[in-house]
């Protein structure tokens, strides 16, 4: 059995089936990511959210993405036709392909390339292009307004972004997440990872994250007062759920970022108790709480104000803090506590 | 055939054939797309030859932000198709005589092309072996130790032509109301709001 696995067509059929796992854990991960969404929206405005279909409402995701597949594809007309059905595909196929090179444990890995975190980078930055296109080929005023809108705030974003992760990869001296987890190992737990050297970075990169996902309080691409639902108005079913399970795919990708580059990922936080996937999966489950809250609590920015905080505040921010790592890592500032390539990266 | 033969062949015949239709389709927006389809197709290119930086430096620069702006600025135009293409058999003529005068161009230069006694050798010895330095570090070595001097010139040609733009772009307008974020932010509730206790049948 291990010989079929060395030859070209094992090794094919083992990646094919690395590969189900991965997306099967991201598909089913999201049917319940939603649910959750909504029961913590629903406890916070004092309501109980989606309690009918199941026990406690937890197949309430399920029947709703059964409902959208059964719907009527509806296209508009003047679309273009091609386009219009590439730019979902395009949204949901990014946010998955993303996930090949994210660790859930030591080694548990699709492809464990060394510029990983670059290809992360890469096709997050691909995904507007679903927004482009789909606002594009609608050929509506709406969601090309719509999507206008949501490709400045995603591109505006993502430059802080790449800024924050540069920090971080001073730090290591490597791209690869294993380097990256690896060195933030150490004998005092939680306070050995990347949040503490690196604090002003990790508010930077949630706020930044919730930006570059449109998220609420910066879900302005589907600011219903104003833009009915951006760029998704003509969308309707299958399409649609394309988009919404791409949105969130790529939220829980950002959780995973998050666990990864700051908060250690699968170690543990106490010293002595064993690291594993679990940590790495809960700290994801919690990042997404929080995700979650902000939806709930925060109002929504106004547009010049996103980008005003965008470039004028986080963009000088991450800038001047990767000088500053920069020099405090070339000379070993409190030994090893931002240059960990000394010991291991 | 190997995986790695398979993966450039498919490669290779995506990257030409979509750099074909970048031209040859009729809507500009396509014609992008297209574009976009041809830079992620060589960035497989690049991964296959071993340069995985710079096939991710590829996506990232030219798809996720240079092919974004070009997308912008094609979307925005207003076309008559109709009309262009009447113009389009106008210039063919002068077009196919810059394309003939290129092609015999190109092959008098590569006909004539004789490789230098050592210059392989020179190339090698410029770059760090790949199989030893992952090739992040030997770009960074090259870039950052060796050719300093000329990256820090390149890059201030870069803000120079940025400056330029902007000098070009930056008009003050005085004839329009701005705001004042700090002023905003720096707002009193306590003085922007007055309660008022009304009685009925009074009014204010």
């Amino acid at each position: 059995m291990t010989e079929f696995f060395q030859t070209g067509l094992g090794m094919a059929v083992l990646m094919a089936i690395q590969s189900l796992l991965i997306v099967g854990f991201v598909m089913i991960s999201l049917l319940f990511l939603v649910y959750g969404d909504r029961k913590i929206w629903a406890a916070v405005q004092m309501r109980r959210g989606p309690n009918v279909v199941g026990p406690w409402g937890l197949l309430q995701s399920v029947a709703d993405a059964l409902k959208y597949v059964v719907k009527e594809i509806i296209v508009p007309a003047g679309a273009d036709r091609a386009v219009f059905f590439l730019a979902p595909m395009v949204s949901f196929v990014l946010a998955i392909l993303a996930w090949a090179v994210i660790p859930f444990n030591d080694g548990w890995v699709l492809a464990n390339i060394n510029v990983a975190i670059l290809f992360v980078f890469a096709m997050s930055s691909l995904e507007v292009y679903g927004v482009i296109m789909g606002g594009w080929a609608s050929n509506s005023k709406y969601p090309f307004l719509g999507s206008l809108r949501s490709a400045a705030q995603m591109i505006s974003y993502e430059v802080s972004l790449g800024l924050i992760i540069i920090g971080i990869i001073l730090s290591t001296g490597s791209m690869s997440f294993s380097a990256i987890v690896e060195a933030q190992r150490g004998n005092y737990g939680l306070l050995n990872w990347y949040w503490l050297p690196h604090l002003p970075m990790v508010v930077l990169f949630f706020v930044s994250a919730l930006a570059e996902t449109n998220r609420p309080p910066f879900d302005l691409p589907e600011a219903e007062s104003e833009l009915v639902a951006g760029f998704m108005v003509e969308y309707s079913s299958t399409p649609y759920l394309l988009f919404m399970a791409g949105e969130y795919i790529a939220v829980f990708l950002m959780c995973a970022l998050m666990s990864l580059l700051f908060f250690g990922g699968w170690l543990s936080p106490i010293p002595g108790l064993p690291d594993g996937v679990l940590w790495m999966v809960g700290k994801m489950a919690l990042f997404f709480f929080l995700f979650a809250m902000v939806k709930a609590i925060v109002p929504r920015y106004r547009y010049d104000q996103l980008m005003r905080i965008g470039w004028k505040v986080f963009l000088p921010m991450s800038l001047g803090w990767v000088v500053l790592v920069a020099f405090l890592a070339k000379f070993g500032v409190l030994g090893t506590f931002w240059a960990r390539w000394a010991i291991g990266g | 055939m190997t995986v790695a033969d398979l993966a450039f062949y498919a490669f290779a015949i995506v990257t030409v054939a979509a750099a074909l239709m970048v031209t040859l389709s009729r809507n500009p927006v396509h014609s992008v797309l297209w574009l976009i389809l041809t830079f992620l197709s060589s960035a497989g290119l690049f991964v296959l030859l071993g340069a995985e930086f710079v096939a991710m430096l590829l996506i990232i620069v030219y798809v996720g932000a240079v092919a974004v702006l070009f997308l912008f600025v094609v979307m925005m135009l207003d076309i008559d198709f109709a009309e262009l293409k009447g113009e389009m058999a106008k210039y063919m003529p002068l077009g196919l005589l810059v394309g003939v005068v290129i092609i015999m161009q190109l092959a008098l230069g590569v006909g004539a092309w004789v490789q230098a006694d050592g210059a392989m050798g020179l190339r090698g010895a410029v770059a760090p072996d790949p199989l030893q330095v992952e090739n992040t570090r030997a770009l960074g070595l090259l870039i950052y130790d060796k050719y300093l001097m000329l990256f820090q010139l390149s890059g201030l040609i870069l803000l120079v032509a940025m400056i330029g733009a902007i000098v070009l772009t930056l008009r003050h307008r005085r004839d329009i109301k701005r705001q004042n974020v700090l002023h905003q932010m720096w707002r009193d509730p306590k003085k922007a709001m007055e309660l008022v206790d009304v009685k009925p049948g009074q009014g204010l």
